[in-house]
């Protein structure tokens, strides 16, 4: 197979719209057939991550691999980076606003959440000039 | 038990109408999208007081049957057209969480 490369950018603070390229990500994998846990895999990890863009960094892009193995996901974004990482993973912790966590988030189980549904996970920061996710769930 | 058999013995109200003969499988109570997210699995009936568009993406990734706004929870008008845009059920009652997972618990059986 042929991979398929899709690529998404994040508005700044438009909750409305985050969900809508993990919801679009989900559909192209159900049409190439994909095995329902590996498609919630890929929908959970980066419907966290866009909602940590809009949250945290004002928008980035995604962008998607998916070949014969794995659904690769880098997630992009130039906001202010995170200043402690381990903190910043471990379930819980937050840094979210009031006003995020009346919308039902800043639970602080953002990354926790991307990192238990990725089969690898990397994060590169810098205080100052944003953050990398790259993700890969591999095909059951 | 689908979710027409819920509707119709709880006398719930339908505020968005997906498909009403799915089945239901399994109910998961909570408000925190993040965790609702990662544990509520498919077919289940999503019991929360969250009525924005978050939640509707949130019942979209996990392919709940449905939701169910308990306490005559408000259902904002941005996720109430997102829901019939995506064929998501949106009940609403004014019984509490608790009561309808009781009842829930009974007809399951």
């Amino acid at each position: 197979m042929e991979s398929i490369k899709l690529h998404y950018d994040i508005s700044a603070t438009d909750f409305t719209r985050a969900g809508a390229a993990s919801g679009d990500v989900k559909r192209v994998l159900k049409e190439l057939g994909v095995a329902p846990a590996t498609i919630r895999n890929v929908a959970v990890a980066m419907y966290e991550g866009e909602i940590n863009m809009v949250i945290h960094a004002g928008g980035g892009e995604i962008d998607v691999e998916i070949t014969e193995d794995a659904i690769q996901m880098i997630l992009t974004d130039h906001g202010p980076g995170i200043e402690n990482v381990e903190l910043a993973m471990k379930e819980g912790y937050s840094t979210a606003p009031d006003n995020i966590r009346c919308l039902g988030f800043g639970a602080g189980m953002g990354l926790p959440n991307i990192k238990k549904y990725s089969d690898e996970f990397r994060i590169d920061t810098e205080l100052g000039v944003g953050t990398t996710l790259t993700l890969k769930v591999y095909m059951s | 038990m689908t979710v027409q058999n819920l509707i119709d013995t709880l006398h719930l109200t339908v505020l968005t109408e997906g498909d009403l003969e799915k089945e239901i499988t399994g109910c998961y109570c909570g408000d925190l999208l993040s965790w609702v997210m990662s544990r509520a699995v498919e077919g289940d009936c999503w019991l929360t007081v969250m009525g924005n568009i978050n939640a509707v993406a949130v019942a979209v990734l996990t392919d709940c049957a449905c939701i169910v706004l308990t306490e005559n929870a408000a259902l904002d008008a941005d996720a109430r057209q997102r829901a019939e845009q995506q064929g998501v059920t949106i009940l609403t009652t004014d019984k509490t969480t608790y009561a309808v997972a009781v009842a829930l618990s009974e007809l399951m059986k």
